[in-house]
């Protein structure tokens, strides 16, 4: 006779400190082996594109903060863009530089999370304490140029809102020279680990022809060994003119994610160090006065001034009739935004291309067949944000 | 770039001229317009298309025009890695029309159609899974339709008498008040007229 035995099913979150945020997965399990993985989303869902249509294009830019929270400057990123190919206006060399340095320190604030919380995943510790040590600083970057530690609203269409104190270059020079090593202790204490290893090779394999069918982009594809990063194939703002590599995995595994990111850590030191030797000096916004506020002395001395930046900041600008698509590469993929405006101060329609998105809609086909304790490996190395999937 | 793009447009064109009923290029990217019956074989064929290669969906965004008569429009983001180029797809239809599915030739299709479905309201035919994705469990309405009130109609609360989480009709203290700020005012020129003085060598 042969015993018949029902699948189980298990929720794994919204509660759980494994899931990243607010995941519901409900898994079907046989034993110890998934036989299907449903993932809910949505729990943090707040209606960003909904809101975004009610707001002018100034107001609508704090929502891209809110998306992917780790890295917030990189989303930021994709709505400038937009709006600045729409207006078809030009912004300053220095201002490209500032925003060049930050989306880099906005790459190692995420991929230091992702690959400590990894680690803390399948059972180290360590690595997140010596980590977040490491975030704090970049952290205190992004307060000393925009204000506040996450949601920093720096990035303005025409430019960034306000130019760096001066030692804050410095500074960040001096984490660049020092930070090389956190990555080397980091290394220490992961790479080679027998227990890292053991749950992270051959877990989670993507092949090229799957990461392309799933849409996945950033370290997703990267890992799986095809070499496409946006910087590179498609650049913007000057990454044409700086020295970096592309690293790329080979098996497509957690393992190879892993060492993808950390990769890609030491090359946005260089080029973050390459972007301060060469920061030129100019101004850090469009000098178009449809786009720019006035300065603020001009404020206390010209009444047209005044009134002017009463008009941008209440009316707006508005911006030309049409549509259009532009991506950077955030820290986890290709973070796009499809802008549609009418010619009024709002935006009629503005669609967020969330990479975690893509990513998180495989987990059903890359969890089949695993065991129930590699959801949480294979969750990590997705570097799913609910800021963003949700939205 | 933009040579690159007429190329591509003209040989969409001429492989599938009964197809495609206007194609544009602005802003350095090329939109091509096809019939909402024909979707699912374009897809196939700029995605099988040796010349073409558009072999990942990037994203599906639906736009409503509530005032025209083919009230809704989804527009299909396509990249092509080989090439090294975009390409994006757009489809009109009534609010009645149910749209084919492209799940089969994209797998990553289903959540985006699904967002898609669930913001819209527009079906899509032979999707393996159509059910709602971001909105809450029991959730009426499709928000990002633009009669859907941006404050919504229902608010939840934890209810301390029933020890559980309470849906109401949302009770605002004040309406939400959409200003109209618009008036003709074109901007100003004098922060460039000012810069050029500065270069210039002279003060005003």
């Amino acid at each position: 006779m042969v015993k018949k035995t029902k699948s189980l099913n298990l929720n794994f979150g919204p509660q759980h400190p494994a899931a990243h945020g607010v995941l519901r997965l409900i898994l079907e399990l046989d034993g110890e082996v998934v036989e299907k993985a449903d993932p809910h989303i949505g729990l943090l869902h707040r209606g960003t594109e909904k809101l975004i249509e009610q707001k002018t294009y100034t107001q609508a830019l704090p929502y891209f903060d809110r998306l992917d929270y780790v890295a917030p400057m990189n989303q930021e990123h994709a709505f400038a863009l937009a709006a600045e190919k729409l207006l078809k206006i030009e912004v300053p060399i220095r201002a490209k530089y500032i925003r060049v340095i930050f989306c880099e320190i906005g790459r190692i604030l995420s991929h230091i999370l992702n690959v400590t919380t990894q680690a803390l995943d399948v059972g180290a510790l360590t690595p997140s304490l010596w980590g977040f040590e490491e975030r704090e600083t970049l952290m205190t970057f992004y307060e000393r140029a925009s204000g506040s530690r996450l949601h920093a609203n720096y990035f303005r269409t025409g430019g960034v809102h306000q130019d760096i104190p001066l030692k804050l270059v410095d500074d960040i020079e001096k984490f660049c020279r020092s930070f090389p090593k956190i990555i080397d202790d980091l290394e220490g204490l992961l790479t080679d680990n027998r227990i890292f290893k053991q749950r992270n090779v051959e877990i989670g394999i993507v092949t090229k022809q799957e990461a392309l069918d799933h849409s996945f982009s950033g370290v997703m594809l990267r890992g799986s060994g095809v070499p496409w990063d946006l910087r590179r194939s498609q650049p913007y703002e000057i990454y044409k003119d700086l020295d970096f590599k592309i690293p790329v995995g080979k098996n497509g595994d957690c393992y190879d994610r892993y060492l993808c990111r950390i990769e890609e850590m030491r090359e946005s030191i260089k080029i973050i160090l390459q972007c301060i030797e060469r920061l030129p000096k100019g101004p850090v916004k469009s000098i178009d006065g449809k786009i720019t506020p006035p300065k603020r002395d001009d404020l206390k001395q010209s009444m047209e001034a005044l009134i002017h930046h009463f008009k941008l900041f209440t009316e707006g600008y508005r911006v030309p009739k049409g549509d259009v698509y532009t991506a950077v590469e955030a820290p986890k993929g290709e973070f796009g935004v499809y802008l549609i405006s009418d010619g009024s101060n709002k935006p009629y329609r503005c669609k967020i291309r969330a990479p975690g998105f893509s990513h998180l809609q495989a987990m059903d086909y890359l969890i089949r067949g695993h065991m129930l304790a590699d959801v949480p490996a294979v969750l990590g190395s997705l570097d799913i944000v609910f800021g963003e999937v949700d939205r | 770039m933009l040579e690159n793009l007429k190329k591509l447009e003209k040989h969409i064109n001429s492989e599938l001229s009964s197809k495609i009923h206007n194609s544009i290029i602005n802003n350095d990217e090329l939109l091509i317009e096809v019939g909402e019956n024909d979707l699912t074989e374009v897809v196939q064929f700029i995605k099988s298309n040796d010349k073409l290669k558009f072999r990942q969906l990037i994203d599906i965004a639906g736009v409503d025009y509530p005032e025209e008569e083919k009230r809704f429009n989804l527009i299909y983001l396509f990249l092509s890695h080989e090439n090294n180029s975009r390409l994006k797809l757009l489809v009109k239809f009534e609010i009645s029309q149910i749209i084919n599915s492209i799940t089969k030739i994209f797998p990553s299709a289903n959540w985006m159609e699904r967002e898609v479905f669930d913001m819209y309201g527009i079906k899509f035919k032979n999707h393996p899974d159509l059910r709602r994705i971001l909105t809450d469990y029991g959730f009426k309405g499709h928000p990002l339709r633009k009669d859907f009130p941006l404050t919504g109609f229902n608010e939840v609360r934890y209810s301390e008498k029933e020890k559980k989480v309470v849906y109401e009709p949302v009770k605002l203290e004040q309406n939400y008040r959409n200003f109209d700020f618009e008036s003709p005012w074109e901007g100003t020129n004098y922060l460039k007229n000012k810069t050029n003085i500065e270069k210039d060598g002279k003060k005003n």
